[in-house]
């Protein structure tokens, strides 16, 4: 499995509450949240991604709130991967949980500027920038969160158990 | 294996000996609860997975907290599916309007948690209930279905920081001074993926509001839960409350921690964060230029009783300064009853603020107190996040009761008197 696209570029601690505001949580639906995805952090976001496109982010992404909907809006909008050098533990869970693909990677979240051009091999973890042909290696996943990415989430892993 | 007290709740509940950081486990769970906005996605994933049973009907809660009573259709429509989901699968614990109160100052207070449980829930700061003496962790809706169906859930058994907690607090100073106070020296991911222990002889001095407080603000900092050892006061508190048998863990006296971290309760003293991030912690006293037009107590954090004493002792017989909103909100009708009983309800509304059922409302930006594009509001409650009260250049100021009903008398922020003497 692959994702490659355009890079869209955040700081560090990036809150739950910018990537989907509480004020749209009146609503489970998922194509209706999407349209006010990091909204209160970059306004132009859901005009400008392109599906595969890539967020990469600093440090606790995903910060705050356990809402599952900021990474269910995420994946919606068609982000192939969100790499950040490290991710709030609700966050990285919930992001599991639900198949929107992540990866741990310091030196590729310092290193990879806005508009970027990346491609992620989320087998091997390896992340390249096609801009700069610099190559990254993320950190792999254990085993059993792997088995849970490969059967499509928390839900359909556990009907196959 | 020397374990600390959160590995020694998870090795119960999983069945094992012993556990080490760092190793994924399998664990029962005593509680698993969702609120009014995780609660709509956890049954849509729960149903769309196929699952036709939850594990126990007992062992789930579902409050009706953050936008009841409904703000909007759209959040009716959300709370009719909670409702029609409790119903049909006959959960015991589920508390709408009229009985419900927000989630983690009620379920500790109708005896629904207790010591040693394993408990996950849909909402962050579920980590709430280690004041308990328990393991309680925030989650997501998928995690919430997948625990309503099989009453377990996978963990990645955490390492741990201490703290050490010595002295008393001095008069005017709170829990919720202390845990921004940890929050502004280790960061909002000082403890991320981390259990927070405390231990020390200054925790008998803290009350069970201080701990609940205390380790509600926990995910502040990144940790997966905050724990207190189980004493007297625990004890005392969950006495005729509990509707299990409270089971009691204490960590090895070897047990290994990441960092062990000294703090001197005496030394604390009224503390605020500033925008926009909860370690953006600054002495009350250093702030007296900050002007404000609205002041809010209450939520999950601290909209318990010894809160609304706080707001009571600075607010009787004085009157809000002119130009600030000041919003009380009891987190639980049992609060907002006793509110009455004792009259400070009306001494509130003598002072010029306003009383409110309970709701999270606007500690997420929700409703009962949006701020417009410049505004400032001085709130008890635990994120300061840009955008969380409302307009995203509007600015929230985390602090206690007492420093916000102080605050509210002068339309700055203000120590309330006697803090630190």
């Amino acid at each position: 499995m692959n994702a490659q696209g355009t890079v869209f570029k955040y700081p560090d601690n990036v809150d739950t509450d910018v990537i989907i505001p509480a004020r749209y949580l009146n609503t489970s639906n998922a194509q209706e949240l999407a349209r006010h995805c990091m909204e209160d952090i970059d306004t132009g976001f859901v005009q400008k991604i392109a599906k595969g496109d890539l967020i990469v982010a600093g440090w606790n992404f995903g910060c705050g709130s356990s809402r599952e909907h900021a990474p269910l809006v995420i994946k919606t909008c068609g982000v192939g991967c969100v790499i950040a050098k490290s991710f709030a533990r609700i966050f990285y869970r919930n992001a599991i949980n639900i198949g929107l693909p992540i990866l741990e990677c310091e030196a590729a979240a310092e290193e990879i500027q806005a508009a970027d051009t990346v491609s992620v091999d989320f087998d091997t973890g390896v992340i390249t920038d096609i801009t700069t042909g610099k190559t990254y290696q993320a950190a792999p996943f254990p085993p059993f969160i792997q088995n849970i990415i490969a059967k499509g989430g928390l839900l359909a892993s556990l009907k196959e158990e | 294996m020397e374990m600390t007290m959160t590995q020694k709740i998870l090795a119960a509940h999983a069945g094992l000996d012993s556990v080490a950081a760092g190793q994924l486990i399998s664990a029962k769970l005593d509680l698993v609860l969702g609120n009014d906005i995780t609660t709509p996605v956890a049954v849509n994933e729960f149903q769309k997975a196929g699952f036709r049973d939850v594990f126990d009907k007992d062992r789930i809660a579902i409050v009706l907290d953050h936008f009841v009573p409904n703000k909007d259709i759209k959040a009716a429509e959300q709370s009719r599916q909670c409702r029609e989901f409790a119903c049909s699968h006959c959960v015991s614990h589920f508390y709408d309007v009229g009985k419900m109160g927000i989630e983690h100052a009620l379920l500790p207070e109708q005896g629904v948690v207790t010591a040693g449980d394993c408990i996950i829930g849909a909402d962050s700061h579920t980590c709430t209930y280690g004041a308990l003496g328990a393991f309680s962790t925030g989650v997501g809706s998928t995690d919430m279905a997948a625990g309503m169906a099989t009453g377990k859930a996978w963990f990645k058994v955490p390492s741990a920081i201490r703290f050490e907690l010595t002295g008393s607090l001095a008069p005017n100073v709170s829990g919720k001074d202390v845990i921004l106070t940890i929050i502004g020296k280790i960061g909002v991911d000082g403890a991320l993926y981390k259990s927070m222990e405390f231990s020390g002889p200054g925790i008998a001095s803290l009350s069970m509001d201080d701990r609940l407080c205390i380790c509600n603000m926990a995910i502040e900092a990144g940790a997966k839960n905050g724990i207190f050892p189980v004493d007297d006061v625990t004890l005392a508190y969950m006495n005729g409350r509990c509707e299990r048998a409270p089971v009691i863990y204490t960590a090895d006296p070897d047990a290994v921690y990441e960092q062990t971290i000294e703090i001197d309760l005496s030394r604390i003293v009224p503390t605020v964060a500033c925008p926009h991030l909860p370690e953006n912690t600054r002495p009350a006293s250093e702030l007296h230029d900050i002007k404000i037009d609205q002041v809010v107590i209450g939520s999950c954090t601290n909209g318990r009783m010894e809160d609304m004493e706080a707001a009571y002792h600075a607010l009787n017989g004085k009157t809000v300064a002119p130009g600030v909103r000041c919003i009380i909100i009891p987190a639980t009708m049992a609060v907002y009853r006793e509110c009455v009983q004792r009259g400070y309800v009306t001494a509130f509304i003598d002072a010029g603020a306003i009383v409110s059922t309970p709701t999270c409302g606007p500690c997420l930006g929700g409703y009962m107190g949006i701020l417009a594009a410049g505004e400032r509001c001085i709130a008890t409650t635990n994120r300061n996040f840009v955008g969380r009260m409302g307009h995203v250049k509007s600015e929230v100021y985390l602090a206690s009761p007492a420093t916000a009903a102080a605050s509210a008398l002068t339309g700055y922020i203000t120590e309330p008197k006697e803090a630190g003497k």
